[in-house]
C-alpha cells in the first residue's frame, strides 16, 4: 500500500515537473538501459536471471535461433541440422565466423563448449539446459554430433536459445570467472566493460556474420545500468539518463502514457499463473479430493474480471496449462466460465451446502490472490491465506503441504509444453494428482520426436487435467515498457528484449 | 583505563560473535539457501546440485564452526551469488559506503551542532523553534521520501545533480543531504541540551564574572562539556550510517555496502552477509572505541578515572 502510493506520487511529480526532455541516448549513439537486479554473473552459464539471457542473447550465438515472430528455427552459428535417428543429431556449421577476440569458430568450439557445461562438476547451471545430452563429436572441423541420452524433443528450442558456443581457446585459458569479466563471443555486440552488479558496456561488433537470423546490431552502443529501484529508474528516465526501462509497474506505466512524452508498450509474457489443488489426497483427506470441489472452484473464479481489473496489460485469461505460443498447447480442452450460482451448486453436490474452510497458499501477487479469496467467499469457501516467500513456499508444496495453492510458472522462456505441463503433471514433486493416464500421455508427447505424435499426446493430457481441474490455469502474465520515442522497440511474448534489433527513429 | 579498554574490546568481540551466530541460525531458518540461490525457475536437480556442491547437507552448525575458522585466518569464503571472494567483494563496495557515510555524518555534525548551540544560547527564541521545526522534520522524513522528493526537484526538474550512480562528486550531494539530515536532528537536541545544562552551571557563570569573553565561555568552557554525549551518539550514528544507508543506497543506486548487504540477505547468500555483518560489527566496536579516546581527551575525568 505504502509503495503504491509512493509509485502513484512519484509519477505524479514526475509528471506535472516535466517541461521537456531531452535525451542524451541518440546523439551519442548509446541506448541507455535499466534493469532492477545485480546479475551474478554475466558469464551464460553461471546466470540463471532474465536479464543475463537478455545479455546473452546480445553477446553470443547458438547454433540454431528461434524466430520470435513465427517461433521457426533458424540456421545461425549452425547451416543446417538433421536427426540421425530420435536420439541423435548433427549439425553443419557456418564458415568465416570470428569470435569478438579474432578466434575462429569452427567444430572444435562446439564440441568444447558442450562437453565443458555438461561436465556436472563444472556446475553450470541450470542444470536442465546442459544435462540432456550425452557426448559430441566432432565429424569434420565444420561438422558436428549430438549423442543425446535419450529421447528430447525440446532439443532444438534449447539450441536456439540458452545453448550458446563459447571460444574454445579463450575459454580455457579464463574460465567462467574471465569470461563474466571480459565475455567474448559471436553476436551482435561485444562487451567493452563489465563493472559486477554494476554497468556493462556494449559495442556493436562490426564483424558480426551477415547471415545471422539476428541481423546486424542498428545501436552503436549500449549501456546496461543496475538501478534496484523502480521510482529511479523513472526518474533517470525523465531526466534523460536513461533511454529503455521495463517491468514498469502498471499504474505507473498509464501515467507515463498518459504524459505522452514516452513510448509504452506491452506484451504477454509466456508465465501463467495457477491453482494447484490437492487432487490425490496428498496433503490429507480434504475436499479438493473431490472434481466437483475442483469445478466448483474453477467457476468461482472470475478470471476475466481479474485480468481486467488488477492484471491488465496483454494479459490474457488462459484455458489449459500452457501458454498457447508452446508447442504441444491447445485451448481446445474443457473450460469453466465465472458462474458462482454453478459453483455453489456444485459445492451443494458434493456435500458442501454451507461451504467449507481450507488453506490456501501463494508467494506472489498478493492483489491477485485476495481477489480470488473474494470469489471462493462469495460461494462459502473460507480460506486460511498463508503468503510466504518463494523458497518457503516451495519447500512447502513440494513437501505435500498444501491442500491449495496459487502458483505461476515462466517455463524458462522455452516455447514447448514441456517445460510447463510436463513439469507439474509428471508425477515429480509438484505433482498433486499423479493421474496415470496423464503421466503416460506426456511420456508420449516427451520421448517423440514426431510433432503430430507429440501434439496428440499433450492434447490429450491438457484435455484430461482440464476436465479433471487436476490444475487451474488462471491467465497470462504481462511485461510494460517504457522507452524513448527517439527508440523503435518492439517486445516478444519471450521477454527477451532483443536490443540489436531496436533503432533510433 | 587500559583494563577497562580491553574488557570493553573483549565484551564487543563476543557481542559480535554472537550476532554472526544468531545471523547465520536466522538465514537458515527463514528458508532453504540452495533453493533462494537457485531461484524460481531452478529444478529439483539444480537445487539438489547446489545444496551438496556448497555443503549445505551438513548440519548448521558444522558450517558455522567452518566458517568461523576460515574467518578467523581472514577468508570470509566465496560469494554464493557472485562466486568470487567475499573479502573483495566488499573492498570493491566499502569505499561507496564509507565516502557516504563520511559525507554525511560530517553533513549532519556541520548543520546540528551550531544549530544546537544557537539554540541553546537563545532559547524559546526564533532560532531555536527553527531549529526545533528542523529537527522534527529531520525525524519525520521517511528518508525514502525525502530522496525522491529530492530526484524530483533537483535532478527531474531542475536538472542540477545527476539522479543516481557514484562516478563524481556530485552523484554523492543528494544521499549526503538525505542520510545525514536524517542523523542530524538527534545530534542538534543532544547538543542543545547539552548547552543549556552546561550553560547554567556555576563555573560558566564564575567564568562570566571573571569577564572572559562570550565566545571564549560558549566555544572553550561551555561546548567542550557539552559535546562529550555528542560524541559518542555521532559515533553511534557514523556506524548506523555504515550499515543501514541500505534504503539511501537502494534510491540512488550506490552499489555500496549497505545495498550488498540488502541484496544478500534477499538472495541468502551466506558468506556475504556473514562477512559483511562481521565487518559493520567490528566497525562499531572500533567507532566506540575511538570514541571513549576521543571523550577522555575532551574531559580529563574520564582519563583520571
Amino acid at each position: 500500500m505504502k509503495r503504491q502510493f509512493l509509485l502513484t506520487i512519484t509519477s505524479m511529480a514526475l509528471a506535472a515537473g516535466i517541461s521537456g526532455v531531452a535525451h542524451a541516448g541518440k546523439s551519442d549513439d548509446t541506448l541507455n538501459v535499466a534493469i532492477d537486479r545485480e546479475l551474478e554473473s554475466v558469464d551464460n552459464y553461471y546466470n540463471t536471471a532474465r536479464e543475463g539471457i537478455v545479455i546473452s542473447r546480445m553477446v553470443w550465438d547458438a547454433l540454431l535461433y528461434r524466430d520470435p515472430a513465427t517461433n521457426e528455427y533458424l540456421p545461425n552459428l549452425a547451416t543446417s541440422y538433421k536427426w540421425v535417428d530420435s536420439t541423435t543429431l548433427e549439425f553443419d556449421l557456418r564458415k568465416g565466423v570470428t569470435f569478438h577476440n579474432g578466434e575462429k569458430f569452427d567444430a572444435d568450439d562446439v564440441v568444447y563448449t558442450l562437453d565443458y557445461v555438461s561436465d556436472p562438476n563444472n556446475g553450470a547451471k541450470p542444470a536442465r539446459n546442459v544435462n540432456w545430452w550425452a557426448s559430441t563429436e566432432k565429424l569434420g572441423d565444420y561438422k558436428v554430433r549430438l549423442n543425446l541420452k535419450k529421447e528430447f524433443p525440446a532439443a532444438l528450442e534449447f539450441l536456439s536459445g540458452p545453448i550458446v558456443m563459447y571460444p574454445n581457446e579463450y575459454y580455457a585459458e579464463v574460465g567462467p570467472e574471465g569470461m563474466a569479466l571480459k565475455p567474448v563471443g559471436t553476436g551482435p555486440y561485444a562487451v567493452t566493460s563489465v563493472e559486477p552488479g554494476k554497468r556493462y558496456k556494449f559495442k556493436k561488433y562490426d564483424g558480426y556474420h551477415s547471415s545471422s537470423p539476428k541481423g546486424q546490431a542498428n545501436i552503436g552502443n549500449v549501456v546496461i545500468r543496475t538501478i534496484a529501484e523502480s521510482n529511479t529508474q523513472l526518474a533517470e528516465l525523465f531526466s534523460g539518463g536513461i533511454d529503455w526501462i521495463w517491468k514498469v509497474k502498471p499504474d505507473q506505466a498509464e501515467r507515463i502514457e498518459a504524459q505522452g512524452q514516452f513510448t509504452v508498450k506491452n506484451s504477454s509474457t509466456m508465465r501463467i499463473g495457477y491453482l494447484n489443488f490437492d487432487a490425490m489426497g496428498r496433503h490429507s483427506k480434504n475436499p479438493m479430493n473431490d472434481v466437483r470441489v475442483r469445478r466448483a472452484i474453477a467457476h468461482a473464479i472470475d478470471r476475466e474480471g481479474i485480468v481486467n481489473a488488477l492484471v491488465k496489460g496483454e494479459s490474457m485469461v488462459v484455458h489449459s496449462l500452457c501458454f498457447p505460443s508452446q508447442f504441444g498447447c491447445t485451448q481446445d480442452v474443457p473450460k469453466y466460465d465465472y458462474n458462482p450460482e454453478k459453483a455453489k451448486q456444485l459445492l451443494a453436490e458434493a456435500g458442501y451446502v454451507d461451504g467449507f474452510e481450507i488453506p490456501f497458499l501463494a508467494y506472489r501477487n498478493r492483489d491477485y490472490a485476495e481477489a480470488m479469496i473474494n470469489n471462493l467467499n462469495a460461494v462459502g469457501i473460507k480460506t486460511n491465506f498463508e503468503y510466504l516467500k518463494y523458497a518457503a513456499f516451495r519447500d512447502k508444496v513440494q513437501d505435500g503441504g498444501s491442500p491449495f495453492n496459487f502458483g505461476t510458472w515462466g517455463s524458462y522462456s522455452i516455447n514447448d509444453v514441456s517445460a510447463i505441463t510436463s513439469h507439474f503433471q509428471s508425477g515429480g514433486k509438484d505433482d498433486y494428482s499423479k493421474d496415470a493416464e496423464v503421466i503416460k500421455q506426456l511420456g508420449i508427447g516427451d520421448s517423440s520426436v514426431d510433432p503430430t505424435v507429440r501434439q496428440d499426446a499433450y492434447k490429450a493430457a491438457l484435455s484430461r487435467i482440464s476436465g479433471e481441474v487436476f490444475m487451474f490455469p488462471l491467465w497470462s502474465y504481462n511485461t510494460w515498457y517504457a522507452f524513448s520515442k527517439e527508440v523503435d522497440f518492439n517486445p516478444t511474448p519471450d521477454e527477451i528484449p532483443r536490443f540489436f534489433t531496436a533503432k533510433w527513429l | 583505563m587500559i583494563y577497562y579498554t580491553i574488557k570493553r574490546l573483549g565484551l564487543a568481540l563476543l557481542v559480535a560473535l554472537t550476532v554472526s551466530f544468531i545471523s547465520f541460525g536466522l538465514l537458515y531458518l527463514s528458508s532453504d539457501p540452495a533453493i533462494a540461490m537457485a531461484g524460481e525457475t531452478a529444478s529439483d536437480a539444480d537445487i539438489e546440485a547446489i545444496r551438496k556442491l556448497y555443503g549445505f547437507d551438513r548440519p548448521i552448525l558444522v558450517q558455522y564452526f567452518d566458517w568461523l575458522q576460515r574467518a578467523m585466518g581472514g577468508d570470509l569464503g566465496k560469494s554464493y551469488y557472485f562466486r568470487t571472494d567475499v573479502s573483495s567483494l566488499i573492498g570493491e563496495r566499502l569505499p561507496t559506503t564509507m565516502t557516504l557515510g563520511v559525507c554525511a555524518i560530517t553533513f549532519a555534525i556541520v548543520l546540528s551542532v551550531p544549530l544546537g548551540v544557537a539554540a541553546a544560547i537563545r532559547p524559546n527564541s526564533l532560532v531555536d523553534r527553527v531549529a526545533l521545526f528542523l529537527s522534527v522534520m529531520g525525524q519525520a522524513l521517511p528518508s525514502f521520501w525525502f530522496a525522491l522528493m529530492l530526484i524530483v526537484f533537483l535532478s527531474v526538474n531542475l536538472r542540477l545533480l545527476p539522479t543516481s550512480g557514484s562516478d563524481t562528486w556530485l552523484h554523492f550531494v543528494m544521499p549526503t543531504v538525505v542520510l545525514g539530515y536524517y542523523a542530524a536532528p538527534a545530534i542538534m537536541r543532544l547538543t542543545r541540551t547539552g548547552m543549556l545544562e552546561v550553560l547554567s552551571t556555576d563555573y560558566i557563570r564564575t567564568a562570566r564574572a571573571k569577564g572572559l569573553r562570550p565566545w571564549v565561555v560558549l566555544f572553550k568552557h561551555a561546548l567542550r562539556n557539552a559535546i562529550i554525549p555528542v560524541v559518542s551518539l555521532a559515533a553511534v550514528q557514523f556506524g548506523f550510517m555504515l550499515g543501514g544507508s541500505i534504503v539511501v543506497e537502494t534510491i540512488f543506486a550506490l552499489h555500496g555496502a549497505g545495498f550488498l548487504a540488502w541484496e544478500s540477505i534477499t538472495r541468502n547468500d551466506l558468506p556475504t552477509v556473514q562477512g559483511l555483518i562481521l565487518v559493520f560489527s567490528l566497525f562499531y566496536i572500533v567507532l566506540t572505541f575511538f570514541a571513549d579516546l576521543l571523550n577522555a581527551w575532551l574531559d580529563p575525568r574520564i582519563r583520571i578515572n
